[in-house]
């Protein structure tokens, strides 16, 4: 518990992990998923894992929207940058992230005019700045970033600005874990649930997961104390035989979301059949497509595309990882080949993927001590 | 990008309801608050940030918090970066 001194309330913290000691007892295993990136960076950085007994396990989630993105939808986005009126746009994330040619930065390098913004509605400034050129937007993320999407593209609708569309990457959370618990080597017991994506689509949309499936699930902050308070309040429904959904995180997520974000959503997007999730395979109704009152706002439907299906390379075991059947360290690639320096797996891209999230703490952690027990 | 950033609301633009300035750490920067429409902020509250949008209204103790979460993460110099690339500004 080296890093407990740091925390707020560490007498609080330390109390939590005793209460959790107590109620998960000897006698059985806990397997509880965190969905959200943001807590597989938050369990690893705070060293969680050594704070849990060891029948507790936390399995890393599809929750890094960089990490579950198909390499096929990165080649696509840069093919369409090929056209030289065109400016590529997106989030710092994903400038780093491979494609089969390399990724946008690297094409960056080779003269594709590819910029990094910081919001959506940078991307339509950056259209009003350069009416002779088509920005297109390279969109991703959960329901955290779509609404903001959205509304930018209201905004560019509502104004008739022309040379700028969304190459959406959108996705959406419920079908990821409805995917994962229809997995059959996928065995769990509880969800710590996102918490900022649930800002957005509140807790509402979980209650199938404990009704039908009979799963509980907690919605969770991310300090090191909400989410040891989460697992305490997963282990009492467990030990009780209960499935509920219940928000650890109430001081920030409303139980019914944000209307107006959802409003936007749903006026500017709507559900593809089916989407490409890396390690995951098809998941239907899980991606975000523009409607077809957008249909000049949207890059797939505005520009050809080569819509290849890219395997990963083989010797990657991303999916695998993905879906907590192996420990980042077990791929065969995990910090040798692969590292956040170069990375060949997107996992090992994004801070909130499980492989760099791995390698930045217990990796270097491993390797300081059997240095140091070597010196 | 998951990760919310906490502001602070400093100003509403006269000719835009939809458009705020906020302190956000120190660096001031424009946010759109057009996901907030059904439960306006004004000048003082706190916002959660994500991507240039406010997207929830909160306590100044919860702004405090969740400043201590992204410090606790490693994450702040990323979100200062972050904000101040708002509006494009110091950005390639």
């Amino acid at each position: 518990m080296r890093f407990v001194d740091e925390f707020r309330e560490p007498e609080l913290i330390s109390k939590t992990a005793e209460e959790i000691r107590r109620l998960a007892g000897t006698e059985r295993q806990y397997r509880m998923m965190e969905v959200c990136g943001g807590h597989t960076h938050a369990i690893y950085r705070f060293g969680l894992k050594d704070i849990l007994p060891e029948n507790i396990e936390l399995i890393h989630g599809p929750g890094c929207p960089v990490c579950v993105l198909p390499m096929g939808r990165i080649d696509d986005g840069l093919a369409i940058a090929q056209r030289p009126e065109i400016i590529f746009a997106a989030f710092g994330d994903m400038m780093r992230v491979p494609g089969t040619q390399g990724s946008p930065l690297e094409h960056k390098a080779r003269g594709m005019d590819v910029r990094i913004v910081y919001s959506p509605s940078d991307a339509l400034k950056l259209a009003r700045l350069n009416p002779e050129k088509h920005v297109m937007f390279f969109a991703i993320g959960f329901e955290t970033t779509a609404p903001s999407t959205a509304l930018t593209l209201m905004r560019a609708k509502a104004e008739g600005i022309r040379n700028f569309s969304v190459f959406s990457n959108h996705v959406t959370i419920i079908p990821a874990i409805r995917a994962i618990l229809d997995s059959p080597d996928m065995r769990l017991d509880a969800f710590i649930g996102p918490g900022h994506v649930s800002t957005v689509i509140g807790c509402r949309p979980y209650e199938w997961i404990a009704a039908n499936e009979h799963k509980p699930i907690v919605v969770s902050g991310f300090e090191p104390l909400d989410m040891l308070q989460s697992v305490v309040m997963l282990l009492n429904q467990l030990r009780r035989g209960e499935a509920r959904v219940e928000n650890q995180y109430k001081r920030v997520v409303p139980w019914e979301g944000n209307r107006a974000a959802l409003r936007a959503m749903a006026e500017v997007f709507q559900l593809r059949p089916y989407f490409e999730w890396r390690g995951l395979g098809f998941i239907s109704q899980s991606a975000l497509r523009l409607r077809d009152t957008y249909a000049e706002w949207d890059a797939e439907q505005r520009f050809d595309i080569p819509g290849v299906r890219v395997t990963d390379p083989q010797a990657a075991q991303c999916g695998e990882v993905l879906k907590g059947v192996l420990k980042p360290h077990q791929c065969k690639l995990f910090g040798r080949e692969c590292t956040p320096e170069h990375p060949i797996g997107a996992l090992m891209v994004s801070s909130e993927g499980s492989c760099a999230a791995y390698f930045n703490y217990e990796h270097r952690k491993a390797v300081l001590t059997s240095l140091s027990s070597m010196a | 990008m998951c990760l919310a950033i906490p502001g602070k609301i400093v100003e509403i633009s006269s000719d835009n309801q939809d458009s705020a300035l906020v302190d956000i750490v120190g660096v001031r920067r424009k946010i759109d608050l057009g996901l907030l429409q059904d439960d306006r902020p004004a000048p003082g509250d706190w916002v959660l940030i994500h991507v240039g949008f406010a997207m929830s209204k909160i306590s100044e103790q919860d702004a405090a918090d969740q400043m201590n979460t992204l410090r606790l993460l490693g994450e702040v110099e990323g979100a200062v970066q972050e904000v101040q690339g708002y509006g494009l500004e110091g950005v390639q």
